[in-house]
């Protein structure tokens, strides 16, 4: 894995510097408030778990921040500088990738082309782009990064041909294809079988221990979050209403009356 | 479609192309090649695949809508016939076509970044009427509806092209020229990216693609195509006027690419063969020809929409695997859950 990922190792603690702050972001839709005043950091090397039930505004909060939607309110700041209002191919560009909640390859390309369209837009001028080779010098990375989430026999594959399970794969593996600081994935474990499941979390654990890559998960699987993430932060009605350790946000009562209605 | 099947229609198309006009007795074949009007309607056939390739790299790649190509055919073809009675050289007139109407995509490719679908054919229908208002009533420029006579064709290295044989050859090169230039443009990750750009912009995006920059070079460059078109349109024809250049004929290129099959990179020839061909073929009929033209038309469309090159493929795939489905080829992966080692459970 070491050769797919570059970035120097850090632990899987979050004890280094913040990545990304998020101050005070609200976001409306005319009279509906889905994101009121959130605030948090995400430091370098952590793995952040964002929880809520349905309706509580942990996507419209992700696309706050990512720049698929403009904030009512509220600044967010990468590496200290403000990217409010940046478009989502400028924040891929400074290091910020993402998956969506809904699968989104593209299903035309196969599973190498696929990884070089995710990174070749991080290899030199567009100019060169065009006039350089057609894989961009990325096919050795595609590969490493196809052989590290194990796609390796479906290489040449149209990716609209593959499961589900393994286009949710190869979904994160474009996420992480051009190096970046930190990924925010939406819902990665949604509809992936067991076997699957385990895969991808082993994956995951894996390119934060050796690389230091910081992540911000949403997800509605509990055991696969509370076992994956070292932070969680908990949405409710688009307020953060916990934050801590797992164990703590297991038994939070505030938590639980979110999720349980009582 | 397979890579034996697109070298295959790829080499049927260089064999008429290249066979078609030439006079091969030469060679102890009795086959003395096409006839003045023959030629003709075949270099109609390359200049209107030129224009068509532009329409499928906007819409068949990028995954655009455009509804102009006739206009940039028409801005193409009245630029060279100006610089031309300007004195300047067919050369020049050719490159200075295709970048007028690169620029002028430029700008017809910003209302793709606010509005989608029939929205922009919505607005590139309207430029394509206000430049053909601007052909016909700038009597001063274009001649108006009377149009400008007597454009010449060029003459290179002392040798006159007036001869059709000999206009189709340079034509046939420059055609060459443009598709060996569409096809490495398409093969670099600029095709890439405007594949994504037809198949998910939101995610392109998120991926660093500049969504914005290769939309406008979409339109760009395939407008550019028109241009080009345009400049080897007028000393064809050697009399132009607004009608060629009307929101119908770029109705006509739109079908060109959907009959032929768009995102398909022999699709535009195969489509302009529609176009330009088979209304030839249709002539025994006589004033039923447009009618039966319209049927078959509408039959392909309805019965494959992928055009036919989509056609081709499945019938060559059904060939192969008599058995096979109607939806066409499916992997072997796509059914069922696969777990990670590759067996399926």
């Amino acid at each position: 894995m070491s050769e797919v990922m570059t970035a120097p190792a850090r632990t899987m603690n979050g004890t280094g510097k913040t990545v990304l702050e998020v101050r005070d972001i609200s976001k409306s839709f005319g009279g509906v408030h889905a994101v009121r005043g959130v605030t948090f950091d995400v430091r370098e090397g952590e793995i952040l778990g964002l929880i809520g039930p349905n309706g509580s505004g942990k996507s419209t909060l992700f696309n706050c921040i990512l720049g698929q939607l403009t904030p009512t309110t509220g600044e967010v700041r990468v590496g200290g500088a403000s990217v409010t209002g940046l478009r989502p191919s400028q924040l891929n560009r400074l290091g910020i990738g993402r998956t969506f909640q809904l699968l989104q390859v593209f299903p035309q390309l196969t599973v190498r082309e696929n990884l070089i369209l995710a990174g070749q837009e991080h290899e030199g001028s567009r100019l060169k782009r065009l006039f350089g080779p057609r894989d961009a010098g990325l096919t050795a990375n595609a590969e490493r990064m196809i052989d590290f989430f194990r796609l390796g026999h479906l290489s040449d594959e149209k990716a609209g041909g593959l499961s589900y399970g393994q286009q949710k794969l190869l979904d994160c593996a474009m996420a992480f294809m051009a190096g970046p600081k930190l990924v925010l994935l939406d819902e990665p474990a949604g509809g992936v079988n067991l076997t699957m499941l385990g895969n991808l979390k082993e994956r995951l654990q894996a390119i934060n221990k050796e690389t230091g890559a910081t992540f911000v998960v949403i997800e509605h699987n509990m055991e696969f979050v509370m076992s994956l993430c070292t932070r969680i932060i908990v949405l409710a009605e688009g307020k953060v209403i916990a934050e801590g350790h797992p164990d703590t946000i297991r038994k939070d009562p505030k938590v639980i009356e979110a999720y349980l209605g009582h | 479609m397979s890579r034996t099947l697109k070298i295959a229609l790829g080499v049927l198309l260089i064999a008429i192309f290249i066979v078609g006009p030439a006079d091969l007795t030469g060679f102890g074949i009795p086959w003395t090649g096409l006839k003045r009007y023959g030629t003709y309607i075949l270099t109609l056939w390359l200049v209107t695949a030129v224009a068509a390739m532009g329409v499928n790299l906007i819409v068949g790649y990028a995954g655009q809508e455009t509804l102009a190509q006739a206009a940039f055919l028409g801005i193409g073809a009245f630029t060279t016939t100006l610089l031309q009675k300007a004195g300047l050289p067919f050369g020049l007139c050719f490159i200075a076509s295709g970048l007028v109407c690169f620029l002028v995509g430029i700008i017809l490719g910003f209302p793709a970044l606010r509005v989608q679908k029939h929205y922009l054919a919505f607005v590139t229908l309207a430029f394509s009427v206000f430049v053909w208002l601007v052909i016909r009533n700038e009597e001063w420029l274009t001649g108006g509806v009377n149009g400008i006579q007597g454009i010449k064709r060029p003459v290179l290295f002392g040798i006159s092209l007036r001869p059709a044989l000999y206009y189709y050859w340079l034509v046939l090169t420059l055609t060459a020229v443009l598709t060996g230039m569409m096809w490495w443009l398409l093969r670099s990750p600029w095709g890439r990216a405007f594949t994504a750009l037809r198949e998910n912009s939101v995610r392109a995006e998120s991926l660093g693609i500049d969504v914005r920059g290769y939309t406008l070079m979409a339109f760009a460059i395939g407008s550019g195509y028109g241009g080009f078109a345009g400049a080897m349109y007028a000393p064809l024809v050697e009399f132009i006027d607004p009608s060629p250049f009307a929101l119908g004929a770029s109705l006509q290129y739109l079908l060109m690419v959907v009959a032929g099959g768009a995102g398909s990179f022999v699709g535009p020839f195969v489509g302009a063969a529609v176009s330009v061909l088979l209304p030839e073929w249709l002539r025994f009929a006589e004033g039923f020809y447009l009618i039966i033209f319209a049927l078959l038309v509408m039959l392909l469309m309805a019965f494959c929409p992928t055009g036919i090159v989509g056609l081709f493929e499945r019938l060559t795939t059904k060939a192969r695997r008599p058995h096979a489905d109607d939806k066409g080829p499916t992997l072997g992966t796509g059914t069922g859950s696969t777990t990670v080692a590759g067996s399926k459970s």
